[in-house]
């Protein structure tokens, strides 16, 4: 089933053309990755499949239903969760209490005057965070996590949801090698497990080629490969963009190197299963 | 009909005062544009310009002239308050640029309070008329009106003061840094700037801006102690409107709201005290970072060290339980006096709480809080007086007629945050005061009204003092409840992290405004239970100083606590009422008090027992 179709997706900044009829979709239980450059136009495209941006042309779908455009909270409310590229949790809350936020939310039981908001929905918050390796640090502040562990509660808070899709901006940005192979072997044994799907943006490509099922190159707007990550990896014009016309020879021997590396990560994650 | 040449000419005066504005909210945004801090004591800067001015020229006129003495004595005024400024840099500002943006406007009106208390003890309570300008003492003829010729150096003052900075800011290096800074604080302080030396440089710029308008304004109006808070208000809504660090903004900010002034009083002359705040409400509403400013980002506004809420342990409920024994039983051993006083007291913990919530939970800082209160003391009085209301009804009226109020302005106040929010917040609390202040008819303007008493059930005290702590005690319960529930859990969630309730489905604005509405609803009670105590209503309840006595009090108790403004509230309005009448310097020490507490103790006391509590329980 695809779970998210985005078509002909445009959106300009005056006369700069950040994304230009850029279509691609995700299946369900899939984890698909936009790759490219700076300036490529991957956050763009993220922001208008999340809401925070309103694209000038073209459609996103979500389980058929169109999103086009909408705020947000609609888009969070009709089953689509989102980290940051910089962790946002709640810092002066428990661990557990940010994700009790998210079930409140999705209960609709923010308005509550009375009842004691640490004792609603506790069982579930601790069944989310015991997913995500949290559960024993349920009653710590999340404002004095360490940064890998913030991720987690993040990525806690989303799933609470049970969302269909996942929005991920650099979901590794700055955390050290070691944690970044951890999180995502997590992320992709939760989604392989539960069906969710998983649009991400990355830069490390260790960790794209090592998780991602399909990837979607991007430059300066453009659509320039999408196809699965052996598909993208021979791919003659992807690698004239990542290393110039000249140095294709280079950038083959990049690329299988790169393919060697990916072997680590895929350990980790049959670990994590 | 009015003659064409009167409009000219009161274009004309609109130009020059302009220019006064301008001078004073020029370098208030300055200051803000570097430090980030609203400089409050920017009115006291402008009053002292004023004094500093008319003891110069009287010493100086007579050594060395009258032109001479005059035209050194202004711009050795505006240095010597250039310095005043620095020293408050060194001995204030420099230790709280840190901190939470609340502090940080406290610590300023502490200024203003000593400040206050200084200036009649120097210079008398008496207003002081200063020398004419030499050789700008007569008048020109304009169109057949006569116009005075000083007016015309206020005019060019203004455009002179903005060539300068012009030409400071894009000729000087120093200048290139302001700007810099103003744009990037901490890209500058990353390429190796001394912050330090220029955050006291900038300190000392806007301070002299600042004295300069008052000595210029001293041969126009004479230097008076209200000078700094009449003035104030308006510079902040130039600074506002025209958005603010912005020097430009400020000056086009100043000429629409002179000339709205100038204008205005000819239309409509009983809203011209409402009409700056109207114009700032409104441009904020279209453009949240005012004419020329540049959106902040969406950050949260939580408190260092803030904490997980804890529910109360036993021993706090023990305490709490043992407190409201005594709450009950104290009416057996006071006298009338006393008892009023505690009465006061809960009034007062119910305003300090129902700011604590948006405050402290919501991240919103009120800078005009007393609003709440002063609305519902005054829709208490108004329906007792116009409505012929009893005192139950009325009592129900207060509330109401704050929660209505609350609502309409809190529309508007959760779309700003951080200073911009304290900025609104502050300008809806002036035009609820210039509303009770110039409509005589309805609200007995500057006397308000008399005559609100309890019905006769409760006309004895002591039933007064328990019907106050079953209203007040009840407001207070449900508001903690609140916190504790998942609309308070959301108010902190929208204080923590505003990027990541819009990513889990809150509607934030919706609960803030929500939020806003009822601490105004609870502060109105407190209001209307208030003006029934007192018998009487007047403008001071909705007043500036209203609004940072609630504050002080949540300060004083702890802003991350719950007790804390409940604590705070008893310690500030008992030490009021005891040391009041003591001292001519109460403003003074409410002052020192805040300047004390946002340097040493920012936790507040309650904050301080947790902590020495905490330290012996871990021991």
């Amino acid at each position: 089933m695809t779970v998210l179709d985005v078509s002909g997706l445009r959106k300009a900044f005056g006369g700069l053309t950040a994304v230009d009829e850029v279509s691609f979709g995700v299946e369900a239980g899939q984890l698909f990755a936009i790759i490219g450059p700076n300036g490529a136009g991957k956050t763009t495209c993220f922001n208008m499949v999340g809401g925070q941006l309103r694209p000038d042309r073209g459609s996103v779908r979500l389980a058929g239903r169109d999103i086009t455009g909408e705020a947000p909270r609609r888009i969070w409310r009709l089953g689509v969760g989102r980290t940051f590229q910089v962790a946002a949790t709640f810092g002066s809350m428990t661990v557990a209490e940010n994700v009790q936020m998210a079930f409140l939310s999705h209960h609709g039981r923010l308005r509550a005057l009375l009842p004691s908001a640490r004792r609603l929905y506790r069982e579930q918050a601790l069944a989310v965070l015991e997913r995500v390796g949290m559960a024993g640090q349920a009653e710590r502040q999340c404002g004095l996590l360490a940064y890998g562990d913030i991720k987690r509660v993040e990525l806690a808070i989303a799933l609470a949801h049970q969302p269909k899709l996942l929005l991920m901006d650099e979901p590794t940005a700055g955390m050290a090698p070691r944690e970044r192979i951890e999180l995502m072997a997590l992320t992709a044994g939760i989604v392989r497990e539960s069906g969710i799907s998983v649009l991400f943006t990355e830069h490390d490509m260790d960790v794209v080629f090592a998780h991602a099922d399909r990837l979607l190159v991007l430059d300066r707007g453009r659509q320039v490969a999408t196809g699965t990550p052996a598909e993208v990896r021979d791919d003659a014009e992807v690698q004239r963009i990542y290393l110039g016309g000249a140095g294709a020879e280079a950038a083959a021997r990049q690329i299988e190197a790169r393919a060697g590396e990916q072997l680590p990560g895929e350990r980790a994650e049959g670990e994590a299963r | 009909m009015i003659d064409p040449a009167f409009y000219v000419i009161q274009f004309l005066n609109g130009l020059a005062s302009a220019s006064n504005l301008f001078l004073i909210a020029c370098g208030l945004t300055i200051i803000f544009g570097v430090t980030r801090i609203v400089n409050f004591a920017h009115g006291s800067f402008y009053m002292l310009g004023a004094y500093f001015a008319f003891t110069l020229t009287a010493t100086i006129m007579p050594a060395l002239g009258d032109a001479l003495g005059f035209w050194l004595a202004i711009p050795v005024a505006a240095v010597g308050v250039g310095l005043f400024a620095v020293l408050m840099e060194l001995l204030l500002l420099r230790r709280i640029y840190r901190s939470h943006e609340l502090f940080q406007l406290l610590a300023t009106f502490g200024v203003v309070l000593i400040v206050q208390d200084l200036v009649p003890a120097i210079w008398g309570p008496e207003e002081l008329f200063g020398p004419r300008a030499p050789g700008f003492t007569s008048f020109v003829v304009i169109l057949g009106f006569r116009f005075p010729e000083y007016q015309l150096v206020l005019i060019a003052a203004g455009p002179l003061v903005l060539g300068g900075l012009w030409l400071l800011f894009n000729r000087t290096r120093w200048g290139t840094l302001v700007r810099a800074a103003t744009q990037d604080r901490e890209m500058v302080g990353a390429l190796g700037v001394n912050q330090s030396v220029l955050f006291t440089g900038v300190l000392f710029l806007g301070g002299a801006l600042a004295g300069l308008a008052g000595a210029l304004q001293m041969p126009v109006e004479p230097a008076n102690p209200f000078m700094d808070i009449n003035i104030i208000a308006e510079a902040f809504v130039v600074t506002v409107i025209g958005g603010m660090g912005n020097v430009l903004g400020a000056f086009l900010a100043a000429l629409i709201i002179a000339q709205l002034q100038a204008f205005g009083i000819l239309v409509f002359p009983e809203i011209t005290l409402v009409l700056p705040f109207l114009v700032m409400a409104l441009v904020l509403v279209v453009r949240p970072w005012g004419l020329l400013g540049t959106p902040e980002p969406m950050t949260g506004h939580g408190f260092a060290g803030d904490r997980p809420l804890k529910p109360l342990g036993r021993r706090a409920q023990l305490g709490l339980a043992a407190l409201v024994a005594v709450l009950l039983l104290l009416p057996l051993g006071l006298g009338d006096y006393t008892e009023k006083l505690v009465l006061e007291v809960f009034v007062f913990a119910l305003f300090a709480f129902s700011l604590n919530f948006i405050m402290g939970a919501g991240g919103m800082v009120s800078f005009g809080h007393a609003a709440y209160f002063g609305l519902g003391a005054y829709g208490a009085a108004l329906a007792v007086k116009h409505l012929d209301f009893a005192m139950e009804p009325a009592l129900l009226a207060a509330p109401l007629a704050a929660g209505a109020g609350a609502l309409l302005f809190g529309w508007f106040v959760v779309r700003l945050s951080g200073v911009y929010l304290a900025m609104l917040t502050l300008a809806f609390a002036q035009i609820a005061w210039s509303t009770a202040f110039q409509w005589v008819e309805l609200t007995g303007g500057d006397n308000g009204m008399i005559g609100i008493w309890p019905s006769a059930w409760a006309s004895d005290v002591t039933v007064y003092y328990y019907l106050s702590l079953i209203l007040c005690g009840a407001a207070i319960a449900f508001l903690w409840r609140a916190s504790y529930a998942p609309f308070g859990y959301t108010l902190r969630a929208g204080r923590d992290s505003p990027l990541r309730c819009d990513a889990i489905g809150i509607n934030l604005k919706r609960h803030q405004w929500l939020g806003f509405a009822l601490a105004g609803t609870c502060a109105g009670l407190a209001g209307g239970v208030f003006v029934f105590s007192k018998g009487n209503v007047d403008p001071g309840a909705l007043s500036i100083p209203t609004s940072v006595d609630a504050l002080v009090m949540v300060l004083l108790g702890g802003i991350q606590t719950l007790t804390g403004p409940l604590l705070g509230a008893a310690a500030f309005h008992l030490l009021e009422a005891y040391i009041l009448p003591l001292t001519d310097y109460w403003r003074a020490i409410v002052g020192l008090i805040i300047v004390v507490l946002v340097i040493a103790f920012p936790q507040g006391l309650a904050g301080f027992l947790r902590e020495r509590l905490a330290g012996e329980e871990s021991r």
